[in-house]
């Protein structure tokens, strides 16, 4: 077989060849800017103070962040939006998998409907929302007192609890359409023929859910909650416009405050340092993830 | 209807009104005079004028911000489709020793955060004097911008039947050749709907727009918005007016292509 191995190895040398340009521009602007994040972490580098050099301090800059009231806070405040918002979200886009599931007319509608939001600006998305609950006359408020479910109106931005209300409501509107769409592709995956066998065997609405709908979801349950689990953990964009992490630090996600340390105090040692630590709790995530991901797949399976 | 579909559409229907409130309100107040905005606001709308668009588009010079995201995110996704198609190419039709790490390692990149690589990009393009240019956002967007192209052409790649190279080179073609007269031609609806999703990642990104910008000369449009002053205080007409102009045309794009964007992004987690 010596012409078939020679037509293999052609093929390989086809596939690098054309696998090198992708690849070379990742290791370039991704994985080496990694690795030199990790040396800007051990290392001394005030852009405000030139003259102190570069020094090599070791751990000196985690062991600050260890000691950093803001940075716990802002690590609290990232898993707290986390928690909430990856929670709301999967919650809502189940529901709304499950309605768009039935057969019915307007699909299109609701389709198109979902996609906007997901795909428009963040930016965007956190201004409209910003001017809905901006000052005490805005619509949020207008309507609420309207409705007789508030007398005095708050102004929800300068409040450290309730501006989280806007942020929270803000992510949950652009993002759960697109946690439904996930779903909603596993869902139609699901075999029709299934349900009717449960029928017959007189399994109610709820059994048929819990027993056929959720197992043979789980897969596309779990794809949904890694992708939000790591893009709310890096919330930048929505918080940045809608409070700029305030009033004070109050709503300050991480992201916010390595962006802060680096772009504004200029501390590149200290930013980077917070910038690994973001960075490891993501690999954890993920990688947490997978293996309850395989083993969910598995278990599927079997 | 059953009392269970009933429940179904109402749930929609409340969806689809949810979804569309903040534009409503965001269209109607764009056309409504600054100081009426925050005096007992009602649904409909009583005065309309064009003031803020015109402003927009004067005073604001929004123009700039517009051409600035065209070109970069337009150049982004032209480097990412023609290189990144490649590469999908190889990942989903041919075989090779390594692989299933290469898959791995673009989904890892895919997935990890922006924020960790600002400083060294930054310092980066400081030494090579790109802070503030269009190459000094191109570069950076294809840490993201890559890796997600490969993962969706990968999958539009893969739903090609096998056989069709193989007869393409039954008949003499090479493998390159059959690449380019075969595959690409019924790639093409994959290859848009990649590009559109790769177009609309580069036009709405924000923190390296933000972070390697120092101006208005070079900001895109969302860093030009979340960045709009007033002199005494927040201009907000024209910054929903500016809102409404930069989500049209994602709006559009994402609206012409949504069946193919749906299929492409839902691919990965039907696969599992």
């Amino acid at each position: 077989m010596r012409a078939g191995e020679g037509a293999e190895r052609r093929e390989a040398r086809l596939a690098w060849r054309l696998v090198a340009p992708a690849l070379a521009t990742i290791l370039l602007i991704a994985l080496f800017p990694l690795l030199w994040t990790v040396w800007e972490s051990v290392h001394l580098h005030d852009l405000r103070m030139p003259w102190l050099g570069r020094p090599f301090i070791g751990a000196a800059n985690y062991l600050e962040a260890f000691r950093d009231a803001r940075f716990w806070g802002a690590l609290g405040h990232t898993l707290l939006f986390t928690v909430v918002t990856v929670t709301l979200e999967l919650g809502l886009g189940c529901v709304l998998a499950l309605a768009m599931n039935r057969a019915f007319r307007g699909r299109a509608v609701v389709r198109a409907a979902v996609l906007i939001p997901w795909a428009i600006p963040t930016v965007v998305a956190a201004l409209l929302w910003r001017f809905i609950f901006e000052g005490q006359t805005g619509i949020a408020n207008t309507l609420l007192v309207d409705a007789g479910l508030v007398r005095d109106p708050p102004v929800w931005f300068i409040h450290s609890g309730l501006a989280w209300v806007p942020v929270v409501l803000a992510d949950v509107w652009k993002t759960t359409p697109f946690v439904a769409l996930l779903l909603l592709a596993g869902l139609q995956n699901i075999d029709a023929s299934l349900y009717e066998a449960a029928r017959i065997d007189g399994a109610s609405a709820w059994r048929q859910f819990r027993y056929v709908t959720l197992p043979l979801l789980k897969p596309a349950i779990l794809v949904a909650l890694i992708f939000r689990t790591l893009d709310a953990f890096r919330v930048f964009d929505l918080i940045y416009v809608m409070t700029g992490g305030g009033p004070g630090t109050s709503t300050e996600p991480i992201a916010l405050y390595t962006f802060n340390s680096l772009l504004q105090n200029l501390r590149f040692g200290y930013g980077s340092a917070l910038s690994v630590i973001v960075f490891l709790i993501t690999f954890a995530l993920a990688l947490g993830y997978i293996r309850f991901l395989g083993a969910g797949l598995t278990e599927t399976r079997a | 209807m059953t009392p269970r579909s009933r429940w179904g559409t109402a749930a929609l229907g409340l969806l689809v009104l949810a979804t569309a409130f903040p534009f409503y309100w965001a269209i109607v107040s764009s056309f409504t005079p600054e100081a009426r905005l925050f005096q007992r606001p009602s649904l409909l709308p009583t005065t309309l004028v064009l003031d803020h668009y015109r402003a927009l588009f004067t005073e604001r010079n929004f123009w700039v911000p517009i051409r600035n995201s065209l070109i970069v995110a337009g150049a982004t996704t032209a480097i990412c489709v023609s290189i990144g198609g490649l590469c999908a190419y190889a990942l989903a039709r041919l075989r090779f020793r390594g692989k299933a790490p290469l898959l791995g390692l673009i989904l890892a990149v895919s997935v990890f955060p922006q924020i960790s690589v600002v400083s060294p990009l930054y310092l980066l393009l400081r030494r090579l004097h790109l802070i503030n240019t269009y190459p000094g956002l191109i570069l950076p967007y294809l840490t993201f911008a890559m890796p997600l192209t490969v993962w969706l052409l990968v999958g539009f790649f893969r739903q090609l039947p096998a056989e069709l190279e193989e007869a393409a080179m039954v008949d003499g073609a090479s493998r390159l050749r059959a690449l380019w007269e075969v595959i690409l031609p019924l790639a093409l609806p994959g290859l848009a709907a990649t590009a559109i999703l790769t177009f609309v990642y580069s036009w709405n990104e924000f923190l390296f727009a933000l972070s390697f910008t120092l101006g208005p000369e070079r900001q895109t449009v969302p860093v030009a918005i979340a960045l709009f002053r007033g002199q005494y205080q927040v201009p907000w007409g024209q910054i929903l007016a500016a809102a409404i102009v930069a989500t049209a045309p994602v709006a559009v794009l994402v609206l012409a292509f949504q069946r193919r964007i749906v299929q492409g992004l839902t691919s990965g987690a039907v696969k599992g």
